[in-house]
């Protein structure tokens, strides 16, 4: 088995300890609700986008190390960034999860955006998040690392006109 | 007298296999069971020697697999002190005994504003199928409430059943372990005039199982939680009662007549065995009886309060206040399934780290969520020991704790 070095990251463990973003948001920013059926963990993301732009994001709910420190990490990369940019990063997050386009079609539970974003620009940078790489060889723990992402995807879709 | 763990295990090839070097530490069976080489042959043999349609056949070979199949039916009677094995219905698993009952009898017996009394303590297995009555009928649900401990707060138990159609609880929670004074709770559901049923799901593979003692009107749970395959559950049930209600699946073998205008039922038990049934797994089921039976129920629940309590003051002697075990504390009212909180590390997380170690435990609800609430908690670890389990898995647990402590430091 690959060693938990590879899972708990020092910087996965830093946003785990002291999410960053946590709180809610008031209208007009909008809110997704997302759900792990399998462990309970749970995640409220509020967002802010004010001329296609993500203005604001916050965090509340609870869970694992995994899905709370991914979730720090996608604020802190979502912020300020133009909402295309931000679909074009969910791609690319999602095939560091090595989930294809492929899977997001059958699998509803994936991440899936239903544009037609270019699919996982390499020039998108990651950043911090490529810390979340070492989860792949953790097949169970992949959910816990797209949660947020999902429930992130969801409140962009809610965004009016986006 | 108890059993040697270590002994037992012997019995189980899963045990044989190593991961990364090293054995398996197997403290899951809440969830669901390993299976003993009796168990994994009496199903090979039966498959290779006398594998045939039950019931419809006239040849002798069909003959043997029909006798095959209902001694395991009486194997299960005499199990539980049924009656009559005219009383014990096979079905997929303790999930679907509960839905038939709440399809079945509820939907006979029960109308707007009936009350269905339930506790805090409940599998979803036993709230859903209600909620669906509920949805359907308008029945009204009240749920027993919990003492800080996690028993059952009996306190106002009687006028909680006052005027309830159906009382149906867990003989044992599969999160806080708590056994529930079953034969109590049957009578105060008769007093009020309410039928029992009981979720034996957690309880039936771990203690001595007497319905009649009990004196309840039904029961529920799986084969696969006591040695038994997957694929086969049991709902038993006082024969009055089954023979009142109607039928629940519809098709082959519950019938006695089909005629263009209708048809009439089977009697019991067949009248709710619609279709060709899991017979291979019965036939696992009935050797899965015997093995527990030669070990005897008694040894089994005496091997596993040792094992709890060892591993009750095993956890909170080196953790203290770092690890807080959910559910009652005196091992007279409770299993061995532990579930903990450990130094605020997400549960999963713990899993994940025990797993380092083959340490298996149940990071999640376990489908549970209204107990989950009341704890305040989203999850729970929990570790739940069985016959093969000895005092060196519940050491492997301590230690392999101690890795999730390293990582996320307390
Ligand atoms: C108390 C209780 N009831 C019902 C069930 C449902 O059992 P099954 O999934 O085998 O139908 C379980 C299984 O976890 C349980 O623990």
């Amino acid at each position: 088995m690959p060693g938990l070095d590879d899972l708990y990251r020092e910087i996965i463990l830093d946003h785990y300890r002291s999410p960053r973003n946590r709180g809610e948001l008031a209208p007009p920013a909008v809110r997704a609700e997302g759900h792990n059926p399998l462990c309970g963990d749970e995640i409220q993301v509020y967002l802010d986008v004010v001329d296609g732009v993500v203005n604001d994001i916050k965090i509340t709910g609870s869970g694992c190390s995994i899905s709370l420190s991914s979730a720090s990490m996608m604020s802190q990369a979502v912020k300020g960034k133009k909402i295309a940019d931000v679909k074009a990063l969910v791609n690319r997050f999602r095939s560091m999860m090595g989930l294809d386009i492929a899977d997001a079609e059958s699998d509803t539970d994936v991440l899936s955006i239903d544009d037609d974003t270019e699919v996982a620009a390499p020039e998108v940078k990651l950043g911090d998040l490529e810390a979340l790489q070492g989860v792949v060889k953790f097949p169970v723990r992949i959910k816990c690392a797209t949660l947020a992402w999902i429930t992130l995807t969801q409140a962009m879709a809610e965004v009016p006109n986006a | 007298m108890g059993l040697d763990g270590a002994l037992v295990r012997k019995d189980f090839p899963i045990f044989e296999r190593f991961i990364d070097g090293a054995p398996i530490v197997y403290l899951d069976s809440a969830n669901t069971s390993q299976k003993p080489r009796q168990v994994i042959d009496a199903m090979t043999s039966f498959i290779e020697n006398s594998y045939a349609p039950i019931n419809r056949s006239a040849y002798r070979l069909a003959g043997e697999a029909t006798d095959a199949f209902e001694a395991a039916r009486s194997k299960v009677a005499r199990f539980i002190n049924a009656r009559s094995s005219d009383e014990v219905v096979f079905t997929k698993n303790a999930t679907e005994s509960l839905n038939l009952l709440a399809y079945s009898w509820g939907r006979a017996n029960l109308n707007a504003g009936d009350v269905v009394v339930l506790t805090h303590l409940e599998h979803h297995a036993n709230i859903v199928p209600w909620h669906m009555l509920q949805a359907e009928r308008g029945i009204v649900l009240r749920w027993v409430p919990l003492t800080a401990d996690g028993q059952l707060d009996l306190t106002d138990l009687a006028a909680l059943l006052t005027d309830a159609k159906v009382f149906s609880f867990t003989a044992m929670s599969n999160v806080l372990g708590t056994i529930t004074p079953v034969q109590q709770l049957c009578e105060a559901a008769h007093a009020a005039g309410a039928i029992a049923i009981v979720d034996g799901c957690q309880y039936v593979p771990h203690n001595v199982t007497d319905v009649q003692a009990w004196g309840a009107d039904f029961l529920a749970f799986s084969s696969h939680k006591m040695c038994g395959p997957t694929g086969i559950g049991v709902l038993w049930g006082r024969e009055q009662l089954l023979d009142a209600m109607p039928p629940f699946l519809g098709g082959g073998n519950m019938i006695a007549d089909v005629r263009l205008d209708g048809f009439t039922t089977a009697p019991l038990p067949a009248k709710f065995e619609a279709g060709t049934p899991a017979i291979i797994e019965t036939i696992g089921l009935g050797a899965a009886v015997d093995y527990l039976s030669n070990l005897g129920m008694a040894n089994v629940r005496e091997h596993e309060m040792q094992l709890g309590s060892y591993a009750m003051s095993a956890l909170t002697k080196r953790y203290g206040n770092d690890i807080s075990i959910h559910g009652p504390s005196d091992i007279a009212v409770r299993g061995a399934t532990l579930s903990f909180a450990f130094a605020g590390i997400h549960p999963h997380d713990l899993s994940q780290v025990l797993d380092q170690r083959n340490v298996c435990v149940r990071a999640g609800h376990h489908c549970a969520k209204p107990l989950m609430r009341l704890l305040g908690v989203s999850a729970t670890a929990r570790a739940s020991f069985y016959i093969y389990n000895d005092e060196s898995d519940a050491d492997a647990l301590v230690d392999a704790l101690a890795g999730a402590s390293d990582i996320f430091g307390f």
